[in-house]
């Protein structure tokens, strides 16, 4: 596969949230806020990038009947670097999104990337991978997050911007089941676009 | 020159082909609105039964009239109005415009999503449209009712593939929308007023104090505050009785409703949790409105018979068990219509399972 195609398919035609359906649970829970959001995104991208570059490094020399203890300890290793780091430089961050660092571990999309691709190409092409995958996942988490945080809250990234205007918030977009409905609408949105992705 | 005649030259340029042809839905919808369709079927046997949707659709919403004509009575009673004729109107001028505006902003939604789909524009929003004010507070400000009308219909509805497929009853998830998004206006001490007037509802203060200011006469008459449709069980009964007689509402729903109201309310008063009687609860709040109204959409409620029995006893009773367990809400009937119209599905499936599974026994034992 080329590596343009390589980079640019798993952000929209093949995005791991909106068409794999994988990673739904974090990403109804860190996108009350913006700010969240973004790291929680950057540290997925951190760990999907670097799990499947590692991966693909060691997938000569690993048994197939131990790799996935081998993946998990790579995954969990570099899930403890990231939740360490966020601790030491991003305290009030690292709080807010609480266990949800340390869920990194069973995203799916980590695990589902190494086990499809990083096991049979090339480290760049699935360093690539991981770094797009990332990306495809912090995209939809953004795109949530603000619309959540606008209108639950009215701010972006904490500074006012609805609420100057005599906007009342809507208390709605702060729970949890309103980020399944956002992420539905994307999905909807996408697939009238996409045509050949709607199901019969 | 006669409707019909208008009706018929203007058809060319909403037909096929025709310059506003886009516009084919709405101009169907409004043809069949003013005269029956008397196209018929090409091939085939069909056998039609003569009650179609529109027929049923508007059932309801003459069911919902003498609810709606008292309430709007009532809001001009608790504002402290003299006279039956003025304190009707005071209500009828508050009432009119959350009407208009849920019937503007839903009946646009489906008009635009018909044209898209390139589908008949259906009738069911004619009832939703009529709902959705009678559950809300009057004060409630018309632009929450223009956007729990839209998310409603968008996302309870639309997205599902319209009328007909929708999992939730669309008025009750346009008042929990409002409820959960808006939760200051939507309830509390000052919404059940159009005057500026404050004070707890009957339920609110069933549920802090175990009493109400109010006479079980009053509650049954519609006599006290709460969102528009609610409040009069008497006009409620009377849309009931509309409704069973012609056959649109499920008699099994209904009564199975009340019975797991008054079961569980025996139940929590002979326990000692609450300490007024089990039949309070059918009078006070939405009860009576969501039991009558609301549990018995066709669409939502359980589809077989055994279904609906168990669908109606637990929407009755998680009901009456939401409001004397949980202190943050002091209404529970809304809540648990939605729980139960989610669980509708699962209700008919083991039903029907069960029904297979007793009939190939049958079988067996017949070999």
């Amino acid at each position: 596969m080329k590596l343009s195609k390589n980079f640019t398919n798993p952000l929209a035609a093949n995005n791991p949230v909106i068409v794999q359906i994988l990673g739904i649970c974090s990403a109804l829970a860190v996108t009350v806020k913006l700010e969240p959001a973004c790291v929680m995104g950057l540290s997925v991208i951190f760990v999907t990038a670097f799990s499947n570059l590692v991966m693909s490094l060691l997938r000569n020399g690993v048994p197939s009947r131990i790799r996935i203890i081998v993946q998990l300890v790579v995954i969990a290793t570099l899930v403890i670097v990231v939740d360490q780091f966020l601790r030491a430089y991003m305290y009030d961050v690292s709080k807010q999104l609480s266990v949800y660092v340390g869920l990194i571990i069973t995203n799916c999309i980590v695990m589902g990337r190494v086990e499809a691709f990083a096991l049979g190409n090339k480290p760049w092409d699935a360093f690539v991978d991981g770094v797009a995958n990332g990306i495809g996942y912090a995209l939809i988490l953004i795109i949530v997050a603000f619309f959540r945080e606008l209108f639950g809250s009215g701010t972006l990234f904490g500074f006012d911007v609805l609420a100057r205007f005599g906007y009342v918030n809507n208390s709605l977009m702060l729970f949890p089941p309103m980020a399944l409905i956002i992420v539905g609408v994307i999905i909807w949105i996408h697939r009238s676009i996409n045509k050949d992705l709607q199901e019969k | 020159m006669g409707l019909r005649q208008f009706v018929d030259k203007i058809k060319p340029t909403f037909s096929e082909g025709g310059k506003l042809s886009f516009l084919h839905s709405t101009f169907e919808g409004f043809e069949t609105f003013l005269y029956v369709p008397n196209t018929t079927t090409q091939r085939g046997a069909h056998v039609r039964d003569c009650n179609d949707i529109k027929r049923v659709m508007i059932m309801v919403v003459l069911a919902l009239v003498p609810a709606m004509l008292v309430g709007m009575y009532n809001v001009g009673y608790q504002a402290g109005i003299e006279g039956i004729l003025p304190a009707f109107w005071f209500g009828f001028l508050k009432a009119l415009p959350t009407i208009i505006v849920s019937y503007v902003t839903g009946l646009a939604i489906e008009f635009a999503f018909a044209q898209k789909r390139k589908h008949e524009i259906n009738e069911g929003f004619l009832v939703t449209g009529l709902l959705i004010p009678l559950v809300m507070p009057v004060t409630v400000p018309l632009w929450i009712v223009a956007l729990s009308t839209a998310f409603a219909v968008i996302i309870g509805k639309e997205v599902f593939g319209g009328t007909g497929m929708n999992v939730f009853n669309p008025a009750l998830l346009a008042r929990a929308f409002a409820f959960f998004a808006y939760t200051p206006q939507m309830s509390g001490e000052a919404v059940w007023y159009a005057d500026g007037k404050t004070g707890a509802t009957a339920l609110e203060q069933l549920a802090t104090t175990g009493d109400m200011q109010w006479s079980v006469m009053d509650a049954f008459l519609g006599l006290i505050p709460g969102s528009l449709g609610e409040t009069s069980t008497a006009a409620i009964l009377l849309g009931a009785a509309l409704l069973l007689f012609t056959g649109v509402a499920s008699w099994r729903i209904m009564l199975s409703v009340f019975v797991g109201g008054l079961a569980f309310g025996y139940l929590f008063d002979a326990v000692g949790v609450t300490d007024y009687p089990a039949y309070y609860h059918l009078l006070v709040g939405g009860f009576a409105f969501g039991a009558v109204f609301m549990a018995t959409d066709p669409v939502t409620s359980a589809q077989t018979n055994c279904g609906k029995w168990i669908y109606g006893f637990m929407v009755g009773a998680l009901a009456v068990l939401i409001r004397v367990v949980n202190p943050a809400y002091p209404e529970g009937m809304m809540l648990s219509i939605l729980f139960m119209n989610a669980l509708a599905p699962l209700i008919d499936y083991f039903v029907v399972e069960r029904n297979i599974a007793r009939r190939k026994k049958l079988i067996k034992n017949v070999k």
